[in-house]
């Protein structure tokens, strides 16, 4: 099972470790030290490195690498599925998961560390029990503590963990009784040059926010749950209900969590809301190249879409830019070469461009790559795959509680070849 | 302590503050013990106390948190005190204490292994499987999976259907952790029948739709092994290739390291059963900013998955790759489209044109990459798109890579006649001959001569520099050689030069980079795990220490097939033992004198293996190994196999049923084939096989079976001496070559006049078998009542006996017991008596030989088919070579009959007839 954790961040320090078994050296990060300088980018170090005694996975979220040493046969995924949980529990706990404030919460991640696993085995890696067992730090709690002298350590035990629903405490209580469900969708696609679509596919999930007092049993069904084939559920979903009925049946844990995600493959026809007019050329002879870009809605069923970033990796040879917007800003990096435009909001009636030159290194060939477009966008009040919520019921409660649905599709690795 | 300071001379102190009622000081005061009972063991006694305490408290949150705590005080002295408690826990009424003391126990056994097996808490993790709280069942299971690591042969994990049943149960309800321990625990299973199977696979399948890839990937493992069993014409089989496809292809939407490890498992998947993800081709496409180590892999998968349907896709894609930035992802992009090439026909054209395309955009490493897949295309398709070779002569210069440089060189030399200037091309590169890489200099060598024999005329002088340039200029043995042996084929005899250099060359197989079968069928029982991601088994990589046990696919069965002769159901049977396979060496074949690598000496591996018989289903595997093994049991060979298929699963008792059944038969008993040697240790050839006495010949039947990918000829066999002086009687004939998967079946006749000598045990057989690819060794044991002879009667009494050539002496009655004195005689002529003891009503019986300090002959009464003697059954081979060991091999004694063959081993002392 897991032996130990490391937290190394991307210049190569180890600021954190934790050991579940006995102490295994901080020196078996040299291999991983080596492969990191081996690959060109934090990116592309391999998740699975093999030293003499041990193995090393490795998860890189918010530029920190998470490595994981085993030492036996251990599933992999099994692994990077649990280094994944510890990041988020640290997200969750502190907001966002970066080196300084993991190291200004070391006691807490300690402490949180700790409860996660049991001599490598999974122990408690719900957020309501570790929270339950490890109070987020928070600005009055920290207050509160520096005058009294307490700790974030929970005087009670966790008594999720002795029912039969693990992800749901017992005894909860609101005033206002809520649960809103939000259905976002996340379109991936390539399109080519010409503007055809090569693949496409919808990734969805829906992320409730539930705020019930007792123990309510929901249920939510939907128009059309034939588009959902392909679906995780969260495990307090019956999954008898789902296959008999297609009807989602749970007992929400409380709080945020996700309740399913599900995938619309690329078999299925997926409308692509924008589209991208490109003319980017390079001459032979001459050390400018012409760059053009206009972007605008295809199938957006009536809504509006907003929040468009264009970012593109130009390419090496490019010294500099110069653009003109008819809408938003624009920013060209000539270290990285990135280009990024801020566009904003797609007004149908007068679509958003972006029109200049590039100056490229002189006499240098015309480079060999062309860039490739990446997209940015969403639009609210809708779910491109057409999913919709046909109603929620709760059972097992008195109270009525107030509900709320809301749809919204973004762009996920959404580009556009030139 | 957690900024690094050493505090552990407050230890007295700390421990002292344990038994407080403040959780949070408890949960410090545990931290403390945990980092600081090592350095201070004594003081740690101390705290023992407090836990044994603790773990009687009444809430059972503390009793988990102190069990949990103990077992990670790595303190021998410890650990004694800790048993008590913790057996308390294991049968606590809680089940969160139950679950937490479960994982204590493998804790335990990282510490002190003795002290848990002694303390019987195996047995008690072992019950806690059937417990009623799934948390505890995943956790009892996680535990026994990790204590069975390190004790891969204690079978601690003992699956019958009805644990299986509870497993199944508790999976549903336990956490996603939890799951992946109980999914990869039913892996190990192996199902009596299809039905089972079945049943299995639709209460895994729901696992499919879980949000943790981890679990998802454990329950395709189960699901891909189970299906092995199920028939292809059941609906259900089709039914769960679909379901298998939508949940693969949501792990590709997750992070890109969870990509990485799921990407690497399909690549097994699609290799085993390209149809589950014929369609999802478009899945695979790359992004621009997916890390490098998923590009390469999509781009692999995009290739297994290439047909000519999506052909013009996909070359579309790679063609879209060969521009991106990333040099290795360009250069393998560009020989995905060589493979395409030669992969789907249809589309071989469009593929050079693409290349050529490639090669036009003079990019260096696109070049290179191009003319090395461009001459794996003129070898598939020769003489179909010779027009490019213009093309490619135009970027000669460029080329400097060796390997580019080479295929180029391999170009011109083929098709030097329709080259004008080949000539002037090849001597450009003789000019640096010495700097280039060897693969270069011999390409250039065979170049150059195959130019000569195209065109003799104007070329003479470059090849006379060229050969004097690799034969007296080069140290490098290779290149010597080869010149050496081009010179001496042009200088002798030119037309067998040129049928030698211009000969037809073999087909290129379609896909290069394929998993052998055999290994591809192992790892797929290692889904989801180190193993699969490295593409090896973990033999190969798991360190030392560990033995591992092989795992195979289950032998596709019906269950109405389940009583199937276990002639046929061995073959693709997982065998629970290996038989002696004597490792590859680089000897000849008649070197096999000194190797000494049969099975120690006479008695306790066998007997161990044989103490399982009982209790093994034979069609779930193991008993070959045991079959193979000298297990003398009479009947014919016909009839009896079903028999025996059907209740060895069953035990004893039926055991009687089946010998009294044909023990009126007459004839010499045929052991069923058993796999001498498995294709994993002979690149692909498996020998199976078993030996029989048929009117006085003995002969070897040998089943050859091809798991290799390519053709096999040329089979020789041989064998080491041995104790009989078996030797073949005639050469190994396998009249056509063996294609893959192609099976046949020879009888070897034999002799006993090879010469002879004693071997460990007495009848061990090394064999040695050539073919085409490799010499391979292993040795087997042959059963010895092949070679009792007709002759060997002694005296008529037992009828049923003599069908085996074991004749009866007399027969008498004592103190209620029958008393049996058998005879019987090998082929080189050693007698051997024995006395045979029978108590009515007592299955069991003694054997014995005679004379004081001989042990039990048991091994001759089964052999002999008497139907009475099952349980003595397993033991028999191994009580034989024990007897005759010391009954004939021994230092010579005052009255030796010297042996026929007169060699001075082989020395018989005389045996006395009872009293």
């Amino acid at each position: 099972m897991i032996h130990s954790l490391f937290l190394i961040n991307s210049s190569g320090d180890i600021f954190l470790e934790k050991h579940w078994k006995s102490v295994v050296s901080r020196s078996v990060c040299d291999y991983f030290f080596e492969a990191q300088e081996r690959a060109t980018e934090a990116e592309n170090v391999p998740p699975v490195i093999p030293t003499p005694h041990h193995y090393l996975l490795s998860v890189y979220r918010h530029k920190i690498f998470f490595v994981a040493v085993i030492q036996t046969e251990v599933p992999p995924l099994f692994v990077i599925e649990f280094l994944h949980r510890v990041v988020d529990t640290f997200q969750d706990y502190f907001g966002v998961c970066s080196e300084p404030v993991i190291k200004d919460n070391v006691v807490v991640v300690y402490e949180v560390l700790e409860e996660m696993l049991d001599n490598g085995f999974p122990l408690a890696t719900e957020s309501n029990i570790l929270k339950e067992l490890i109070k987020p730090p928070t600005i009055l709690r920290t207050v509160v503590n520096t005058i009294t002298g307490s700790t974030n350590v929970g005087d009670q035990l966790p008594t999720g963990q002795l029912s039969v629903v693990p992800w749901r405490r017992t005894g909860v209580k609101y005033t206002n009784n809520e649960a809103y469900f939000d259905v976002i969708e996340e379109i991936d696609a390539i399109i080519d040059k010409s503007g055809s679509t090569i693949t496409a596919e919808i990734q969805g999930v829906i992320d409730a926010c539930v705020k019930l007092t007792g123990m309510p049993d929901l249920t939510l069904s939907f128009m059309n749950p034939r588009l959902l084939d392909d679906v995780s559920f969260h495990p307090c979903v019956r999954f008898k209900r789902w296959e008999s009925e297609r009807i989602l049946s749970f007992i929400p844990p409380d709080g945020n969590f996700r309740l399913l995600s599900y995938h619309v493959s690329a078999q299925n026809l997926v409308a692509i809301p924008v589209y991208v007019k490109h003319n980017i050329s390079f001459r032979d002879s001459s050390s400018l190249g012409r760059f053009e870009i206009t972007v605008g809605p295809k199938q957006t069923m009536g809504k509006t879409i907003e929040g468009v970033i264009v970012t593109s990796q130009m390419p090496k040879g490019v010294l500099n830019m110069s653009l003109t917007p008819s809408q938003g800003t624009h920013t060209f990096d000539p270290v990285t070469k990135m280009l990024s435009w801020d566009v904003g909001k797609i007004n149908p009636q007068k679509l958003p461009s972006l029109k200049g030159t590039m100056s490229l290194q002189a006499g240098a060939s015309k480079p060999d790559e062309n860039p490739t477009i990446n997209l940015q966008f969403k639009i609210q009040q809708l779910a491109i795959s057409g999913l919709k919520v046909n109603r929620l019921d709760m059972y097992g409660e008195k109270y009525k509680p107030f509900k709320g649905i809301k749809y919204m599709t973004k762009a996920g690795k959404f580009q556009v070849r030139t | 302590m957690t900024v690094g300071k050493d505090v552990s001379a407050l230890f007295p102190d700390v421990v002292n503050c344990m038994q407080t009622d403040n959780l949070e000081l408890k949960k410090l005061v545990y931290l403390y013990l945990m980092n600081y009972a090592k350095s201070q063991p004594d003081m740690a006694i101390m705290a023992v106390n407090t836990f044994v305490k603790d773990c009687e408290d009444p809430n059972p949150l503390i009793r988990a948190l102190a069990v949990r705590t103990m077992g990670c005080i790595r303190v021998d002295k410890i650990t004694e005190y800790l048993c008590e408690p913790l057996r308390k826990c294991l049968k606590d009424e809680d089940p969160y204490v139950r679950k937490t003391a479960a994982v204590c126990v493998a804790k335990l056994h990282d510490i002190n292994a003795q002290l848990v097996e002694d303390q019987g808490f195996l047995d008690t993790l072992k019950d806690l499987i059937s417990d009623s709280n799934p948390m505890v069942v995943a956790n009892a299971v996680a535990a026994l999976s990790e204590i069975a690591e390190s004790h891969p042969s204690s079978n601690l994990l003992d699956l019958n259907p009805q644990s299986i049943n509870k497993l199944l149960t508790a999976l549903n309800e336990c956490t996603e952790w939890g799951q992946i321990f109980i999914l990869d625990c039913l892996a190990n299973y192996t199902p009596k029948d299809d039905r089972e199977a079945q049943s299995i696979c639709e209460r895994v399948t729901p696992r499919l739709s879980h949000a943790n890839s981890a679990v998802v990937l454990s329950a395709v493992k189960v699901l891909m092994k189970f299906m092995e069993m199920l028939s292809k014409d059941l609906d259900y089989y089709g039914t769960l290739l679909k379901k298998l496809a939508p949940p693969l292809v949501t792990l590709l939407s997750a992070e890109p390291e969870l990509q990485y490890v799921a990407l690497r498992n399909i690549n097994l998947i699609v290799q085993k059963r390209p149809e589950i993800l014929k369609h999802e081709m478009k899945v695979f496409f790359v992004k621009y900013n997916d890390p490098i180590y998923v590009k390469l892999e999509k781009l692999d998968i995009m290739i297994r998955l290439a047909s000519q349907a999506n052909i013009a896709q996909v070359l579309a894609e790679l063609k879209e790759y060969a521009t991106e930035v990333d040099v290795d992802f360009v250069r393998k992009a560009v020989r995905a489209i060589g493979r395409c090439a030669i992969k789907v026909e249809q589309s071989a054209e469009r593929c050079v044109s693409t290349l050529l395309d490639l090669i036009q955009t003079k990019v260096n490493y696109v070049v290179q990459e191009a003319i090395v897949v461009i001459k794996d295309i003129f070898r598939k398709y020769p003489n179909k798109y010779e027009s490019v070779i213009a093309t490619l002569c135009e970027n000669l210069d460029s080329l400097d890579e060796p390997e580019a440089r080479a295929a180029m060189i391999w170009i011109v030399g083929e098709y030097a006649e329709r080259i004008d200037n080949a000539d002037e091309l090849l001597e450009s590169f003789l000019e640096g001959f010495h700097d280039e890489s060897t693969q270069v200099q011999l390409q250039l060598l065979t170049a150059i001569v195959k130019l000569f024999l195209k065109k003799p005329t104007e070329t003479q002088e470059l090849v006379q520099q060229v050969l004097s340039l690799a034969t007296q200029d080069s140290d490098n043995p290779d290149l010597r050689d080869r010149g050496y042996i081009y010179w001496r084929l042009l200088s002798t005899d030119p037309v067998a030069a040129k049928e030698v250099v211009l000969a037809e060359k073999p087909l290129i197989s379609e896909e290069t980079d394929l998993i052998e079968p055999t290994l591809l069928d192992e790892l797929i029982c290692y889904i989801g795990t180190l193993a699969s991601v490295y593409h090896k088994p973990p033999s190969a990589f798991v360190e030392g220490g560990r033995g591992v046990v092989h795992k195979s696919l289950p032998p596709r069965t019906a269950s109405s097939e389940s009583t199937e002769s276990p002639e046929t159901a061995p073959a693709g049977a997982p065998s629970g033992e290996q038989p002696d396979v004597i490792p590859t060496q680089g000897d000849l074949l008649g070197d096999l004198l000194n190797l000494d690598l049969g099975p120690p000496v006479s008695g306790p591996p066998l007997a161990t293996t044989s103490v399982q018989m009982g209790a093994v289903d034979l069609l779930g595997g193991g008993l070959d190994s045991l079959i193979g093994g000298p297990n003398f049991v009479a009947p014919p060979a016909a009839a009896v196999p079903a028999n025996l298929g059907a209740s060895m699963g069953s035990g004893l008792s039926d055991l009687f049923d089946l010998t009294s059944g044909v023990g009126t038969l007459s004839g010499s008993y045929v052991v069923p084939k058993a796999v001498w040697l498995p294709a994993m240790k002979a690149k692909g050839l498996e020998i199976s096989g078993t030996f029989t006495r048929q009117v006085g010949s003995i002969s070897m039947d040998l089943q050859l079976t091809n798991k290799a990918l390519q053709v096999m000829t040329d089979f020789a066999i041989q064998f080491n001496r041995n104790s009989f002086g078996l030797a073949p009687a005639a050469p190994l004939q396998v009249h056509a070559p063996l294609s893959p998967n192609q099976t046949v079946e020879i009888s070897l006749p034999l002799n006993t006049v090879g010469s002879v000598m004693k071997m460990e045990p007495l009848n061990n057989l090394q064999v040695a078998v050539k073919n085409n690819i490799d010499v391979f060794y292993f040795s087997t044991l042959y059963p010895l009542h092949i070679l009792f002879v007709e002759d060997g009667k002694m005296e008529a009494v037992s009828s049923r006996l003599q069908g085996s050539n074991i004749f009866t002496v007399a027969k008498r009655n004592v103190e209620a017991q029958d008393m049996l004195y058998q005879s019987l005689k090998l082929t080189n002529g050693i007698w051997v008596l024995a006395e045979l003891r029978i108590q009515p009503g007592n299955p069991s019986f003694t054997v014995r030989l005679p004379a004081p300090a001989l042990p039990a002959l048991g091994c001759l009464l089964p052999c002999a088919g008497q139907p009475l003697l099952p349980s003595l059954l397993p033991r028999a081979g191994v009580s034989l070579m024990g007897a005759l060991a010391q009954l004939g091999w021994g230092p010579s004694e005052p009255d030796v009959n010297e042996h026929q063959n007169s060699e001075p081993s082989f020395q018989l002392s005389p045996i006395r007839l009872p009293r």
